[in-house]
């Protein structure tokens, strides 16, 4: 469905109007914030009328979801998606779930679904070109190496310098990198899996990725791997995925509305202690 | 006049302005020209050493399948699986074999740097189209002058070496240019097993700033070096139909 300008305008000079004086009640100060009472189903702009597209990219892999189905509401965010779309009024019957790939998501141009839920770290170039709503997830990233390797015990970051790394293009594990004090340059893949590959060959020494990708490459991708540590990262802006939007949407005051709600009654934590709770154990590497 | 109707359209088009933010912006351009076309020398690096072995390959399949001799039997039989084989595998899939899958085995010798993985992988792949392309150029000869070599006393390899090849190579320079430019730009697919080459240099910068204006630096540095290729191979066949014709 494509907005003509003139709608498009309408839309947005209707939610300014609603978000206006009469919303004392919001618990946010953000200037674009509304009100959940406001994001009823029929107030929304939808990609298709009546339901909630939801994308996210394939396949859909733990712990963000459960056996590849994004729309089984498991996986962190599986249910945070689930959870999203329940406080704006839709029941998991009445949300349809899309495949983007992570890449086109970024791209200009028009989008073919309501938010995209893929671990987009919320960042302000990014912010050019696509939408954010609120986070949903502060993720700390982790070093992976063989149980052999001779970096399996390092404990501060500045052990790693000599070590081959690798990561994944568009992360921010790649540019947390240059936290490490690298002596040679890192070493850049498609995806998390082909840097496990390099790994498990011994083409590189160490691989970064957030913590949670960590775990599930250590268990189910890795023979002989282990989960060294893990950092916050300092480059950049910090590690904040947020549920991606077309540029100007007018669902993004809404989305975020549901977001924050689902922050402050405390479901994301919840959530985060259910399906990503083992990242809670990992050693914290020293930055020093 | 076409043109300039499709540049208004693309041009009015409401998705126009963004569109030039994230592909065409002068500033993003700037930025990324440095490190992209420095890792371009990566692809001009890769390119070169896989050319020399890619006809050392070509040369020596093609003419492994032309000769007649019953002795080169099971060479040519080799020779035939190795082209239909390579030729037939999509080369992003074979430069994952040999970069993921080479190391994998753990042979002792084997190399483990990524640039040489790089290069046999192209090696393998190209060598069998371009040796296609040499076979053609040598069955393109005309029998008679095959006939006229041995009738003066030459051996067969002679009259390969001599009266065969030196006109069969240079019909070829035409469409082994060709190969040339599609190898030149198929060193980005070694972006995958982890070589920071232009292209990906370009994603790097692309995907950190959510822009592709990057990727069109890339783009512009990959038909700039396209373009000397050509103008070298126009240069070539000129000098080569000059000296035929006999005029210097």
């Amino acid at each position: 469905m494509r907005l003509t300008p003139l709608a498009a305008a309408a839309a947005t000079l209707a939610l300014a109007a609603a978000c206006a004086p009469a919303d004392e009640s919001s618990s946010s100060d953000d200037a674009a914030s509304v009100s959940l009472d406001q994001c009823k189903p029929a107030d929304l702009d939808l990609y298709k009328a009546g339901t909630l597209t939801i994308a996210t990219d394939s396949p859909a892999y733990e712990p963000w979801f459960a056996d590849d189905d994004p729309a089984n509401g498991k996986g962190y965010e599986g249910a945070v998606a689930r959870a999203v779309a329940e406080k704006l009024g839709f029941a998991p019957e009445k949300v349809t779930w899309v495949t983007q790939g992570f890449n086109e998501a970024i791209k200009p141009g028009a989008k073919s679904f309501d938010f995209d839920i893929n671990q987009f770290s919320i960042t302000s170039e990014r912010e050019k070109v696509v939408d954010f709503s609120s986070p949903y997830y502060k993720a700390k990233q982790g070093v992976i190496t063989l149980k052999d390797s001779k970096y399996a015990d390092v404990t501060s970051l500045a052990g790693l310098k000599d070590a081959k790394v690798g990561a994944q293009v568009g992360t921010t594990s790649l540019e947390a990198t240059q936290q490490l004090g690298l002596t040679t340059d890192p070493l850049v893949y498609d995806d998390t899996t082909k840097a496990a590959q390099a790994l498990q060959n011994g083409q590189v020494d160490a691989i970064i990725a957030d913590v949670p990708s960590a775990f599930y490459l250590v268990a189910a991708e890795l023979d002989g791997a282990k989960l060294v540590g893990q950092f916050e990262p300092r480059t950049g802006e910090s590690e904040e995925f947020g549920l991606l939007l077309d540029k100007d949407s007018p669902l993004t005051p809404c989305v975020s509305a549901a977001v924050d709600a689902l922050q402050d009654d405390g479901t994301l934590e919840k959530l985060q202690q259910q399906w990503l709770s083992d990242a809670v154990d990992v050693p914290e590497l020293s930055q020093s | 006049m076409v043109l300039g109707l499709l540049w208004l359209g693309i041009v009015s088009s409401p998705g126009w302005d963004r569109v030039r933010q994230t592909y065409f912006d002068a500033d993003d351009f700037r930025a990324a020209w440095g490190p992209v076309t420095s890792a371009f020398w990566l692809n001009v690096r890769l390119f070169l050493v896989a050319e020399v072995f890619i006809l050392v390959i070509a040369l020596v399949v093609a003419v492994v399948r032309v000769v007649p001799t019953p002795a080169m039997a099971p060479l040519r039989l080799l020779a035939t699986i190795y082209t239909d084989v390579f030729r037939g595998t999509p080369t992003l899939l074979v430069v994952l074999l040999v970069g993921f899958g080479v190391p994998a085995l753990r042979l002792a010798g084997a190399p483990t740097s990524l640039f040489w993985l790089g290069v046999i992988a192209l090696s393998l792949s190209y060598g069998a189209y371009v040796a296609e392309v040499v076979r053609a150029g040598i069955l393109s000869v005309h029998p008679t002058q095959w006939a006229s070599g041995r009738a003066l006393g030459l051996t067969y390899g002679q009259t390969l070496r001599h009266v065969v090849l030196p006109q069969a190579l240079r019909r070829q320079v035409p469409p082994l240019i060709n190969d040339f430019v599609s190898l030149q730009k198929d060193t980005a697919l070694l972006s995958v097993i982890g070589l920071v080459e232009a292209l990906r240099q370009a994603n790097i910068i692309g995907q950190r700033d959510f822009i592709s204006t990057p990727l069109v630096v890339a783009a512009v540095v990959f038909i700039a070096a396209t373009i000397v290729i050509a103008r070298f191979a126009d240069w070539l066949t000129l000098r080569s139909m000059r000296r035929q014709a006999g005029v210097v």
